[in-house]
């Protein structure tokens, strides 16, 4: 066990919560803070790539941390529209969900709550 | 058990604490603040594998930029988390999705248990030219000449985000300035760090930008550093954000990744075909774009922070 493997296994792990997170959370933004965790383990699996490539005097594989690099400005981009979204249904509605059924409680439908 | 590993292991454990914290917390709030928790810790496991370029861009937009938009979002959706506590989905479709994330990780798992023997690697094949283009950071020779396309379509995609966050406004604030960040009081600590940490915030940014050339460091990161302190003055109500109809803002916005396309189509007509840089010239040519980028992406970054116009455009 060396330290590249640890951090992959750490990895797989982040991947698998932020999966169930994904899936199980009724929240928007939850859903959204649990797939950016996704993203992370998924980053960090390809550093674990990147670090096991250290070669020619460097200490890892620079294409796959360049790519990362990208990766993590897209994600960003993705959470923020993503964000932009949840924040312009709660405007509309009111509400902050995904549910298809209007909730039990006394609809608001029509006048909205934004200002 | 090397103390390093013992060490490697501790801090990979307080990540998937925090990760499961920021899962399994109550409040979205709580949860937000785990996950900046979690962006940090996660940058010092970049550190571990020797990924200090990555480290700086986790810490400052995985961390940082995405915090600011979470946090502001948590705050605001408040009201509505006791509405979707009704909404948890039953016990048996938990199970099913643990059971699947639970697959998913003993795949992951077993790639990293049984990795490819030799490791494959464009180490060699990097460095091979890192003299030829006088860049002495092979993950800045990646991002701005090697695959200087993936970095280019990234801009595009970064305006793209910024295009869809405006188009969220609604059409009497089109051209307006985007909400109030957060009212200040005029004489608070937050107001005196607005006015203090700039002038070295901003000379932080341009060292990070000059020194991505030959160390860690580079534009996405000094882009970062710049929006922060863009965003400190806002937050402390020092400055408002600007009307999104200006002129100079948006062609500031383009300057960039028009830049970068413009020297992309030159090397059509100089040396041998889209984005190649003409030799003995490569440095000079990355570094310009790079300082052109740099005040794009610090612009989008805290413009998508900011969010749509919630104001009305002034006369």
């Amino acid at each position: 066990m060396n330290a590249a493997t640890l951090y992959g296994l750490c990895g797989a792990a982040l991947v698998g919560l932020g999966l169930y997170g994904t899936i199980v959370h009724p929240q928007p933004l939850r859903k959204i803070l649990a797939f950016n965790l996704l993203g992370g383990g998924v980053f960090l699996q390809f550093g674990v790539i990147a670090r096991r490539g250290a070669a020619a005097g460097m200490g890892g594989d620079p294409v796959p941390q360049a790519m990362v690099i990208t990766g993590i400005v897209v994600a960003f981009s993705a959470t923020a529209l993503a964000v932009a979204l949840v924040l312009r249904l709660f405007q509309e509605t009111g509400k902050a969900t995904l549910g298809s059924e209007p909730p039990a409680s006394p609809a608001r439908d029509g006048e909205g709550a934004g200002r | 058990m090397t103390i390093a590993l013992a060490l490697d292991a501790g801090l990979a454990l307080l990540v998937l604490g925090v990760a499961l914290w920021t899962i399994g917390a109550g409040p979205t709030f709580a949860a937000v603040v785990g996950f900046v928790a979690f962006g940090l810790l996660l940058a010092l496991v970049w550190v571990r594998l020797a990924a200090v370029d990555v480290a700086l861009t986790e810490a400052a937009i995985g961390s940082g930029v995405t915090g600011a938009v979470l946090i502001a979002a948590a705050a605001r959706l408040r009201p509505t988390e006791p509405q979707s506590v009704g909404e948890r989905p039953g016990a048996t479709m938990r199970l099913v999705a643990a059971l699947l994330s639970v697959l998913v990780f003993a795949g992951l798992a077993g790639i990293v248990l049984f990795p490819a023997d030799p490791a494959p690697t464009l180490g060699p094949a990097a460095a091979a030219h890192l003299p030829e283009l006088d860049v002495g950071n092979p993950v800045t020779a990646v991002l701005l000449a090697y695959r200087s396309v993936d970095t280019l379509l990234e801009k595009v995609v970064l305006l793209l985000a910024l295009v869809g966050v405006w188009s969220l406004a609604p059409d009497r604030f089109w051209g307006g300035a985007p909400g109030v960040l957060r009212p200040a009081r005029p004489d608070g600590a937050l107001a005196l760090l607005g006015r203090v940490l700039p002038p070295i915030g901003i000379v932080v940014g341009v060292y990070i930008l000059w020194v991505g050339a030959i160390a860690p460091g580079g534009a996405f990161q000094a882009a970062a550093t710049l929006a922060a302190m863009w965003l400190l003055v806002m937050i402390a109500g020092l400055r408002d954000p600007p009307e999104t109809r200006l002129r100079s803002l948006r062609l500031l916005l383009v300057a960039g990744p028009a830049v970068f396309l413009a020297v992309g189509l030159a090397g059509f007509a100089l040396p041998d075909g889209f984005l190649s840089y003409p030799v003995g010239h490569a440095k000079p040519i990355i570094i310009a774009i790079e300082a052109v980028l740099t005040l794009s992406i610090a612009v989008i970054l805290g413009l998508l922070v900011a969010g749509p116009p919630e104001r009305e455009r002034q006369r």
